[in-house]
């Protein structure tokens, strides 16, 4: 085991002060975003449920598997370093990441999907969310798959530690977005 | 003063108090041409003295952080500075461009030149001939001040200073992009005005900031290096997207609204970081600096930058409020208050700390210099509420009622007349604390009872040195 803080009886968190001040950051991005779809939803109910079932909810539905489970690997990549195996931490590492790939390419095709049907920003007040909001999401996935390859080369336990922090934070957000989103009547 | 090219500093502090008392007397002026609009209208137009007024502003900023770069680099790399030559070369382009600026602005001359002539883009007016002296400059700048912190110690303070004066430097080339279509052309300049004063500027406020903290406390640099971090930090994350926050209304597409006060809202994070770091700062400190006035200034900075960059910049910034009240006079409460908190009180600040020691004096006229600083803040804290009113009034006659932009103007008198009062104590402020600076007279404040008390009895007690 390494001697970086870990969330345990003491109380400390996992990882550097600075990555929680960004995760605290983009939090707060992502609930006021949140919540200012919601306060523009109770102007035009029915707009928003019409415009809602023009999302594919069983691919977001997929990318919420997608995304857990690449969470899941992360962690187990973090275990595997902590044991001293940089092997297989660099392996869960690559699986992980290869999942976040696999998050994008279901999201491109749904960005297809609505460009094919001509809906874009300004076609409704709710893609403008829409496309704001998954795409901000989409931008972090891609900076976390990068993060997640930088760690797999710098692979020591704080590093990877506090790319797997990044991680979760991404899957919050993604299990956060879904309902709101996609689900939410 | 302990490397002799520090000295440089006090050349360009001078120069910037000069244009310091020019741009507030300047505005002096335009307030009183609010009160009375016909004054000196064919000599001297109002929209010649404003572009006076903000310009003098942000040259003597730079001049000042400058100033600032070249008294804290040496102290901080342990090093003198590259060379002193480049140094005062580099003023001298700069006060030449300046008096260029004034006369072609003030006269009109050129009209339509390329290159002599002002290019009419609000701010960034500068002849093309003044834009290029400023890059060359600024490179000289640069180059002196990295070839020195290269050679030296590197601290957390002068890598974030550096990364805001590279910053402000490599911004300032939109400057020179001046699309035809007009939404980009206000989409780019933003690029020059937003990105320094919510984004670069911030870093260099919190580095020069942390510095005085570091010498006036004498709080473990380990210490001050988290805050400076953490504040750099929410500082660019909200400050970049933040400039969305002008992109409302000029056609740019409609998801700039949301995100422009999403992250605009944010933007008060790093300000109230920067209060709490002041503060957490002197009551950690163990130091009992003699430079109370300093100490004051770096105060009052941290929290009238956070009530005027934060709380009045977040009044106006969700564009539900600003679709009513954008251009009006809440925008001057802010920028007033905004600009003397944060970038005014700071430089002023580091002249107050740095002058006794480049004079090699014990601080001096500390009482004069503390009466100037209440009465700058005391007036232009006072200008921003009147300014607040005039504007929440303007906003409901003009924006909401629908009348005319003079009927209403023409309402909202009263409040022009008392901001001209508070403009009044402001520049008496102003040079006040010019002669405080300049012409030294009584040393050091005598230490009182307690502290006194505390010399005689408390054997750890650091005293005031």
């Amino acid at each position: 085991m390494s001697d970086t803080a870990r969330a345990d009886a003491s109380g400390t968190l996992p990882g550097d002060l600075m990555i929680w001040v960004l995760i605290v950051s983009e939090l707060l991005v992502f609930g006021a975003a949140l919540g200012g779809f919601m306060a523009v939803r109770t102007t035009d109910a029915a707009g928003f449920a019409a415009a809602q079932d023009h999302l594919d909810r069983t691919a977001g539905a997929l990318n919420t598997i997608v995304l857990l489970t690449s969470g899941l690997f992360a962690a187990l990549a973090l275990r595997a370093c902590e044991v001293g195996s940089r092997g297989r931490a660099r392996l869960w590492l690559g699986a992980a990441a290869a999942l976040g790939l696999v998050f994008l390419w279901v999201k491109g095709l749904e960005y297809a999907a609505k460009a094919a049907q001509g809906i874009g920003t300004e076609t409704h007040p709710f893609f403008t969310f829409y496309y704001l909001v998954t795409g901000f999401h989409a931008a972090h996935v891609v900076a976390g798959i990068v993060i997640l390859g930088l760690v797999s080369w710098r692979d020591n336990v704080a590093n990877i530690e506090n790319a797997t922090a990044f991680w979760h934070m991404v899957d919050l957000v993604w299990v956060l977005i879904f309902p709101v989103i996609y689900l939410l009547r | 003063m302990k490397y002799q090219t520090q000295r440089i500093a006090q050349v360009y502090f001078t120069v910037a108090l000069a244009l310091f008392a020019i741009q507030v007397i300047g505005g002096l002026l335009a307030g009183w041409i609010y009160v009375a609009p016909n004054t000196l209208s064919e000599l001297l137009p109002f929209n010649i003295v404003r572009m006076l007024h903000t310009n003098s502003l942000v040259v003597w900023l730079i001049l000042g952080f400058m100033g600032a770069a070249y008294f804290l680099i040496p102290e901080e790399a342990e090093r003198e500075i590259h060379s002193p030559m480049l140094a005062y070369i580099q003023l001298a382009i700069l006060v030449l461009g300046t008096l260029g600026v004034v006369v072609t602005y003030v006269f009109n001359l050129f009209e339509g030149n390329w290159l002599l002539g002002k290019e009419g883009r609000e701010f960034l007016e500068q002849p093309l001939w003044v834009k290029v002296g400023i890059v060359v400059a600024a490179l000289i700048f640069l180059y002196n001040v990295t070839m020195t912190v290269l050679k030296g110690r590197k601290t957390a303070i002068t890598n974030v200073l550096l990364l805001g004066l590279w910053g402000l430097a490599l911004l300032f080339l939109f400057a020179f992009y001046n699309p035809h279509n007009l939404g980009l052309d206000k989409m780019y300049w933003w690029y020059v005005v937003h990105l320094w004063v919510e984004g670069v500027w911030e870093l260099i406020m919190a580095s020069i900031l942390a510095y005085l903290m570091l010498k006036l406390t004498g709080v473990d640099r380990e210490v001050v290096e988290k805050w400076l971090y953490v504040i750099v930090a929410t500082a660019l994350f909200s400050g970049i997207l933040g400039t969305g926050h002008h992109y409302y209304w000029i056609g740019t597409p409609g998801y700039w609204q949301w995100i422009g006060s999403i992250f605009s809202s944010l933007e008060v994070i790093p300000f109230f970081g920067m209060m709490a770091f002041a503060f957490v700062m002197v009551w950690k400190g163990r130091r009992d600096h003699p430079n109370k006035a300093a100490l004051l200034w770096s105060l009052g900075c941290a929290t009238l930058a956070f009530f005027g960059a934060g709380v009045w910049g977040f009044l106006h910034t969700l564009h539900g409020v600003n679709y009513y009240t954008h251009g009006t006079q809440i925008t001057a409460a802010h920028g007033h208050l905004a600009f003397f908190g944060a970038y005014v009180c700071l430089n002023l600040a580091i002249f107050t700390y740095a002058f006794p020691i480049l004079k090699n004096r014990d601080p001096y006229n500390q009482v004069l210099n503390m009466a100037s600083f209440w009465l700058m803040a005391g007036g232009m804290t006072f200008m921003t509420f009147v300014l607040t009113f005039a504007g929440t009034v303007q906003t409901h006659l003009q924006r909401v009622m629908g009348e005319g932009y003079m009927d209403t103007q023409d309402q909202i008198e009263v409040f022009y007349l008392m901001r001209f009062g508070a403009g009044l104590a402001v520049v008496i402020g102003a040079l006040l604390f010019i002669y405080a600076i300049f012409v030294p007279r009584r040393e050091v404040i005598e230490p009182g009872p307690v502290e006194r008390e505390r010399i005689e009895h408390d054997p750890d007690h650091v005293a005031a040195e």
